[in-house]
């Protein structure tokens, strides 16, 4: 540990029970983070399929998934770049709702989500049941833009924010982990933020 | 979005600083000694973390500008309004000083000569491709990268000298300027077909800058026939809502 001459940083506000270690509020402004070129999707032609270790493989339509018992997320986002967002409000489907249809097989034990870019990402089932994990398609009532993951995106807001992938179109779910594109690329399998599991290597 | 080989990972250690230059009002090249330092690929990005006596810590990501090849680690930060980490290191950092650093991070926005390649980057987002360029030039590569570099004035665009002598073609929004045959390039946004050229037989191309100019430069490759799964992109910064 080295103690930085000269700094002091910002005052001490707000910390430490909104924001995980190592986390900045950034106030109004919502970065926008990604590896690939943003695509721009019509809404009415997007779907989501849910296959893999499922009983019952499905594929919602645009329509069908707005039709399923919505539920919105409350709370706070954290991005591994370090900036955290406070006070968001998404609305969507719980994944709940998504495998209460196609049921996991026994031995699911892990989500790889697919984005219409090829983007993925991986997480353990356990952190995508229980009222944990959406798929949504606005914030703080309006659409989300495609530079934040329009027309849908998976949010799994107690995780860092690359696990919420953007344009999803695909859960498939596995009995073994498999790296999605960042967690080949150095980042962490899980990515707690309340314990900085930042990269690979991190505990 | 495939795989290649897995590119280097470096766990916490520190860097000394060895020489700090002040570009202008807002630009701060620091030159690191790092102890125990893992070779980057051109493109990786390390983490400056400060830390205050109270243990309070504030981390950044800053692209490497530096080669591997060169003795030191070269970060190049844009101080921002408000800016936790990057006002710091523009008003007090001075030689000597030692920070905590994590790097190289990043497997997915990296070019070390496996593919001939175009790059767009504006603003502080050339920096990246600085240490691409200088990784080619060293290893006469060269012909492998075509560099399209974008920034509002000649004064505010890091390494413009550097990235002219190399051939880079650039582009200044805010003023026109001199080409090496003494015609003038009147400020403009880069044009399809000054892009078009540089797309031509490459295989792969990097977008880095902010959002709206990351999101610029996609729809020149794009329109210039880049397949939009070979456009790697780094952008920074926020959009308002």
């Amino acid at each position: 540990m080295v103690i930085t001459r000269g700094f002091t940083g910002r005052p001490r506000r707000g910390r430490p029970d909104r924001l995980p270690p190592g986390q900045y509020d950034a106030g109004e402004e919502w970065p926008v983070l990604t590896a690939e070129a943003t695509p721009h999707l019509v809404p009415e032609k997007h779907t989501l399929t849910v296959d893999g270790a499922v009983e019952a493989p499905h594929t919602w339509s645009w329509r069908e998934l707005h039709a399923l018992p919505g539920s919105s997320y409350a709370g706070d986002i954290h991005c591994v770049t370090t900036w955290s967002k406070l006070d968001m409000t998404f609305s969507g489907v719980s994944l709940d709702q998504l495998w209460r249809r196609t049921r996991p097989r026994d031995g699911a034990a892990y989500l790889l989500a697919h984005s219409t870019t090829g983007y993925t990402t991986n997480l353990p089932l356990a952190d995508v049941t229980g009222g944990r994990a959406w798929v949504v398609w606005a914030e703080g009532g309006r659409p989300l833009a495609p530079e934040h993951g329009g027309p849908l995106r998976l949010l799994v807001p107690h995780l860092y924010f690359w696990k919420s992938a953007k344009w999803v179109t695909r859960l498939e779910l596995l009995t073994a982990d498999r790296p999605g594109f960042w967690e080949q690329n150095g980042y962490h399998d899980r990515g707690d933020p309340w314990l900085e599991q930042r990269y690979q290597g991190d505990p | 979005m495939t795989d290649g080989p897995a590119a280097p990972v470096g766990r916490w250690t520190v860097g000394t600083l060895a020489e700090v230059d002040r570009l202008g009002d807002r630009l701060v090249r620091l030159r690191l000694e790092v102890e125990d330092r893992v070779d980057h690929w051109p493109g990786q990005h390390y983490v400056i973390r400060l830390r205050a006596e109270d243990g309070y810590t504030a981390s950044r990501s800053y692209s490497v500008a530096s080669d591997p090849g060169d003795p030191l680690l070269e970060l190049m930060v844009e101080c921002l309004p408000g800016g936790e980490v990057s006002a710091f290191l523009y008003d007090e950092a001075r030689v000597g000083d030692r920070f905590e650093l994590r790097g190289p991070i990043g497997g997915w926005f990296t070019w070390h000569g496996e593919a001939t390649a175009v790059c767009i980057g504006g603003g502080t987002g050339v920096v990246p491709l600085v240490a691409m360029l200088r990784h080619a030039r060293r290893h006469g590569l060269t012909d492998r990268l075509r560099v399209c570099a974008v920034g509002r004035t000649l004064d505010t665009l890091p390494y413009v000298r550097e990235l002219l002598d190399a051939g880079a073609f650039v582009a200044l929004t805010r003023e026109n300027l001199a080409t090496p045959l003494g015609v003038a390039r009147v400020a403009a946004p880069p044009y399809l077909d000054e892009v078009a050229p540089l797309v031509e037989g490459a295989e792969r191309a990097y977008v880095c800058g902010s959002v709206g100019f990351a999101s610029y430069a996609v729809r020149l490759l794009q329109e210039a026939g880049m397949l939009t799964r070979s456009i790697r992109v780094e952008q920074f910064g926020a959009t308002g809502q």
